[in-house]
């Protein structure tokens, strides 16, 4: 997008797309969700205009979300799988909270810390998949008893906190690395930022011919 | 049902706010049905449908051509009677059982419901939807012990017997109670219903059935829809009334512990964020680093 030439690509225009429709259909959810999980929250309803169509349309946002992530999964999964940098990158996690990372091992494209979102997110959407469609009453009511639906109900509750959480950590993560939100905003990220956070990548990079 | 200006609210779905508490119904109302006495006529299930408004603009059930029928609870049937044959030794005995919404004392619905004031308890003890406020979540058929509440295809809102609060708020009897040929429901103050339930049962005993008693569960707090059964050391003959129901511990968890924990999870996952980055700082590229990536990525380029 930039034509900087110092820029360095790190994400490229479809898989900014695919991230931002999993990013709103995730607070659209995470609204949807709260606002019938919290009695204190019900008044967030009013944004999907009214109880009866926040209940009606939060499973159809939940199904885009589910196909946007399983996209998104496919695209990233070959990049998260876990080094043993990330290990040691774990164990020094109080420099890296101190914004003390030199010294550490260099990083591909991830750290450890979002390897951690990405397979937390992956699991807790499956989860959140399955136990929505046992929740899905207008469609799927009679497959389930319900002794099913009150453990899918807990289990649908307990991940979709989790997952909020995770991305809250996810969010601020980008609020305190500077320079990250243009890798999703503008795909590109400065050289300085790549040679900081994520060295071994940043090699690969600009090694390219 | 809609809501009644006439009863006084003494709890309401997903509402913190205090009840109004000046005014005291002076009774607690119950509903006694004695199966002892039941003859399986349904002229109860006739009243509830005449009273209630249900058959006329949908299905009220299906049959598979036996008594049961229709063979379940449905949105358009708020009571069924249940017939279950028993062999209790040489005996064949036919129990037939009235079956709606107990009223609970402890409510699993209205603990359940995430929507406010679409469930309430009235201080008569009667629990009642108040179906405008109602969304059609399913979290109410969650939350009941007893498989009581159903969701209308028509309206996706709950539906379920509702004690005919209506009447009652009137000081009439519900229409099932007003219709029954045998006095097999009776109506009135819970106190003077469990002492006629005595009655009854001190009787049955008379007459052999020695665990005759009074189906009144306190899993659930009591109920204000109670039974008089001949087998009471055995509910779940008939037609799998449960034996010691409670609210489920997994929407007592759900509702419990994790709705307020939950929230203060996400709050101090905020407020450490907000700490982290006051006393921490952001974490920025220097001067420095840009230089070596400049020099690094010249190397490689050059």
């Amino acid at each position: 997008m930039s034509n900087d030439k110092r820029d360095v690509s790190r994400y490229t225009t479809a898989a900014r797309i695919n991230h931002w429709i999993t990013a709103t259909s995730l607070i659209l959810l995470a609204l949807s969700g709260l606002s019938l999980f919290h009695p204190g929250l019900f008044f967030l309803t009013n944004l999907f205009g009214g109880g009866q169509s926040t209940r009606a349309i939060h499973p159809w946002i939940g199904l885009v979300l589910a196909v946007s992530f399983l996209l998104l999964f496919v695209r990233f999964v070959s990049l998260n799988f876990w080094k043993p940098e990330d290990t040691v990158w774990m164990k020094n996690l109080g420099k890296v909270i101190n914004n003390h990372e030199e010294g550490l091992p260099e990083l591909g494209k991830y750290n450890a810390g979002q390897k951690l979102v990405f397979w937390g997110q992956s699991i807790l959407i499956l989860v959140l998949f399955v136990s929505g469609l046992v929740l899905w009453d207008v469609y799927f009511y009679d497959a389930t008893t319900i002794e099913q639906k009150r453990i899918a109900m807990v289990a649908h509750s307990v991940c979709a906190i989790a997952a909020i959480l995770i991305w809250i950590v996810h969010m601020y993560a980008v609020i305190w690395v500077k320079g990250t939100l243009r890798a999703m905003t503008r795909g590109t990220v400065t050289r300085g930022w790549g040679f900081r956070h994520h060295r071994k990548w940043f090699r690969q990079e600009v090694g390219k011919p | 049902m809609a809501t009644l200006q006439s009863l006084d609210i003494r709890r309401r779905s997903a509402s913190t706010e205090t009840p109004p508490q000046v005014r005291q119904a002076p009774v607690e109302v119950a509903k006694l049905i004695d199966v002892s006495k039941c003859i399986g006529c349904k002229a109860c299930q006739a009243a509830c449908l005449e009273w209630n408004d249900l058959s006329l603009s949908q299905p009220i059930g299906e049959t598979n051509g036996t008594y049961n029928n229709p063979t379940d609870l449905t949105p358009a049937s708020w009571t069924v009677m249940r017939y279950a044959e028993y062999e209790n030794g040489d005996d064949l005995e036919w129990l037939i059982r009235k079956d709606g919404c107990m009223h609970c004392a402890d409510p699993g619905c209205l603990k359940a419901c995430p929507s406010p004031g679409a469930i309430v308890q009235y201080t008569n003890g009667i629990v009642d939807f108040v179906s405008e406020n109602c969304i059609g979540c399913g979290y109410c058929v969650k939350g009941c012990p007893f498989n009581v509440p159903r969701i209308s295809k028509v309206d996706n809102k709950a539906y379920k017997c509702t004690l005919c609060s209506d009447r009652v708020a009137v000081g009439q009897a519900p229409a099932c109670a007003k219709a029954c040929p045998t006095q097999a429901i009776y109506f009135g103050s819970k106190d003077d219903m469990i002492v006629h339930a005595e009655e009854r049962i001190a009787d049955l005993k008379d007459r052999g059935f020695e665990h005759a008693g009074l189906y009144n569960p306190p899993g659930v707090g009591g109920t204000h829809v109670m039974y008089v059964l001949n087998h009471a050391d055995k509910p779940s003959l008939y037609s799998g009334l449960p034996d010691d129901p409670s609210i489920s511990p997994l929407v007592s968890l759900w509702k419990g512990v994790v709705k307020p924990l939950s929230l203060a999870a996400i709050a101090f996952a905020g407020v450490a964020g907000f700490l982290h980055y006051i006393t921490k700082g952001p974490n920025e590229v220097s001067e420095a680093e840009e230089h070596e990536a400049d020099k690094l990525a010249g190397d490689k380029r050059a």
